[in-house]
């Protein structure tokens, strides 16, 4: 690295926050007597240096979290560690990213590119680093993005003394694969990506192993195995913003060996701005969510609609709120979840989380964590 | 005779009638506004840092550290890229926008924490910005078709002789029926806003303070305050180490850029 360092324009940066959450269960776990109460502590700092008039620049955010109860969920990554050059019309990263695609607020259909860490947090908006080769090139007709990505993450599950397990423990060291390159298979991502007047607009294809594996039981049926196949998805997502509406649709086709659907969430927010006059903003939020598989298979979300509302102070403190409901429309199935902040001061911030279940069917893949309900209460400091 | 009379009168009125009858108060409105944008054209684009503290009715302060980017647009709103470094939780986070006269103006932010640009809409222009006294509206690009003008009186504020024009928003939105507008006669800066809500009553009183002069032509206040008549809070701006004209095009104004903004 010190070759493209002159030493005159040095300019390390460090920032990040480090964190206590504190998790807790309503009830007592299905599987095992595993506790009600599980604590945890954050730390994810972020370093960052740029030279070459900004040309250059090396990005470094690893992430440590520290579980009293849960092993699994104890576990340390490499968010990014990230070279990018930027130049006129193209720009280049190497190393580890993170990638968000989607315009979506259930489910991130089109979003690939980073492995789900899933122990972090069950909404699946957690990310683990990803390796790759990123190229961008911008034209007057659209963004185009490749993706090289020669190693493959695996997804995180929670450990036996953790909370919303899948129906038996993950036994994530014995994962498998379709591809003989095993975690080496090279994964290839192309990207299109546009905004016209009020639309925007994304076409992606991704060939490589499929983020999501087949949990498979093992042979003295004791565990369950993650078995990694390989696939094609092509995915679609474009948002029409008008005026207070922002329309928005993501929809994939994944072709396995074993499967091939179409999947789809559309729906629509609409912001009430400054209501009852006062400065709060009110934000409905519906979409439905649809899946050619079914409940019993990989996804929960086959027949289901979304209704929420994020409420925005526009206070100093920065307070919000989110509120949201997922209804299966199939059966009685729901969820409701609650996302609240506020910045205490100029370096706190309290976050309050809760995720409630109902879920009676049991061949739903949600039916092994009817019973984890939870409050989580998290205090940050940024530096 | 009579009748050539009133010919020879009406002739000379015809003549005259451009000296001896004043330009109408709106006339005279918009000629001022014109002449103030006219003076701040041709900075093609500009860099600046500023310090943004709040202050609540108990006098607690907090501080929002920020840079902005602005692309000037011939024929159209300006660009604006803004980037926030402090409070902390927010660092990183970044703020595209076309601006446009009528049309809605076009918004990207970018969130770090999640990688993620989302498109939003640009009817808030009523709300504030990052909590302060400031509106959207108070801070988006000044241009002319976005307001009816009306002359009102000359006033001296501060030692300074000032045209005090009426201005009513054309925009859909707004939080204001109008707004009246200190311009200082000598350089045609502006030199005070008062804004009335929707119910027609005095809401904010805005200051332009600290004026420096840039490439010989283009006036900035250094600090600018924000006064709530109504809620007893304020904000203040502080500006510094402005750049003009350091070579930037509408590709550093893309989508794409927020991703990369630190």
């Amino acid at each position: 690295m010190g070759s493209f360092i002159t030493a005159d324009t040095l300019a390390l940066e460090l920032s990040g926050y480090a964190g206590a959450e504190y998790r807790y269960f309503q009830h007592d776990s299905v599987i095992s007597s595993v506790g009600q109460h599980h604590p945890s502590l954050i730390l994810a700092p972020e370093l960052y240096e740029e030279w070459d008039g900004g040309k250059q620049s090396l990005l470094f955010s690893p992430f440590l979290r520290l579980d009293r109860e849960d092993a699994e969920r104890t576990h340390a990554d490499i968010r990014e560690l990230q070279w990018l050059l930027v130049q006129d019309d193209w720009e280049l990263r190497v190393g580890i990213g993170k990638v968000f695609w989607g315009v979506a607020e259930s489910q991130h259909l089109v979003d690939v590119i980073n492995q789900t860490d899933l122990v972090e947090n069950s909404d699946t908006e957690d990310k683990i680093g990803q390796p790759m080769i990123n190229l961008s090139v911008f034209q007057d007709w659209g963004t185009i993005d490749l993706f090289v990505m020669p190693y493959f993450r695996e997804r995180t599950f929670a450990g036996k003394n953790g909370r919303l397990q899948a129906p038996l423990v993950v036994d994530t060291d014995a994962a498998k694969y379709e591809s003989g390159a095993g975690r080496h298979h090279i994964d290839l991502a192309l990207r299109w990506s546009q905004s016209i007047g009020n639309w925007d607009i994304g076409l992606s294809h991704f060939y490589g192993t499929n983020r999501e594996p087949q949990l498979l039981l093992n042979a003295t049926a004791t565990a369950l195995t993650p078995f990694y196949e390989t696939m094609h998805q092509t995915g679609l997502d474009a948002q029409y913003t008008a005026d207070s509406w922002l329309w928005k649709l993501e929809t994939i086709r994944r072709e396995t060996h074993s499967d091939t659907f179409i999947a789809l969430t559309g729906g629509v927010e609409y912001t009430l701005y400054g209501v009852f006059e006062t400065d709060l903003d009110v934000g409905l939020i519906t979409e439905y969510l649809f899946d050619d598989r079914d409940d019993t298979q990989q996804t929960a979300f086959e027949d289901d609609v979304l209704m929420g509302a994020r409420l925005t102070w526009n206070d100093a403190q920065s307070s919000e709120l989110l509120v949201g409901l997922i209804q299966d429309l199939s059966n009685e199935d729901s969820a409701w979840n609650i996302e609240a902040s506020r910045r205490i001061g100029d370096r706190w911030k309290v976050s309050l989380e809760g995720r409630f279940f109902s879920i009676h069917d049991d061949k739903s893949v949600l039916y092994p964590v009817r019973r984890d309900n939870y409050f989580q209460l998290e205090l940050s400091r940024y530096f | 005779m009579y009748n050539k009379m009133r010919h020879y009168l009406l002739l000379l009125m015809l003549v005259v009638s451009p000296w001896v009858f004043a330009e109408t108060p709106e006339e005279k409105g918009r000629a001022i506004a014109l002449e103030t944008d006219n003076r701040d054209k041709g900075w093609q684009d500009s860099f600046a840092e500023m310090k943004m503290v709040l202050r609540n009715r108990h006098g607690e302060e907090s501080v929002r550290l920020i840079r902005v980017t602005n692309l000037e647009m011939d024929g159209d709103g300006d660009k604006g890229l803004t980037v926030f470094d402090s409070p902390r939780d927010i660092k990183g986070t970044a703020f595209l926008s076309y601006s446009h006269s009528l049309v809605p103006d076009e918004q990207w932010i970018y969130l770090p924490a999640l990688k993620r640009v989302k498109r939003i809409s640009s009817s808030n222009k009523s709300g504030p910005f990052m909590g302060s006294e400031f509106a959207y509206e108070d801070i988006s690009s000044f241009e002319i078709p976005k307001y009816s003008y009306l002359y009102l009186h000359d006033e001296m504020l501060d030692g300074n002789d000032c045209y005090v024009l009426e201005l009513r928003p054309q925009y859909k939105h707004s939080g204001y029926t109008k707004s009246h507008v200190w311009a200082d006669k000598a350089e045609y800066r502006i030199q005070k806003v008062d804004y009335y809500d929707r119910k027609n009553s005095l809401l904010k009183i805005q200051r332009y303070l600290d004026y420096q002069l840039y490439l010989e032509k283009y006036w900035r206040a250094h600090t600018v305050t924000m006064d709530n008549q109504q809620n007893g809070k304020s904000t203040t701006l502080y500006w510094q180490n402005f750049q003009f004209r350091t070579g930037l095009t509408a590709d550093d104004f893309k989508k794409n850029d927020l991703k990369r903004q630190r």
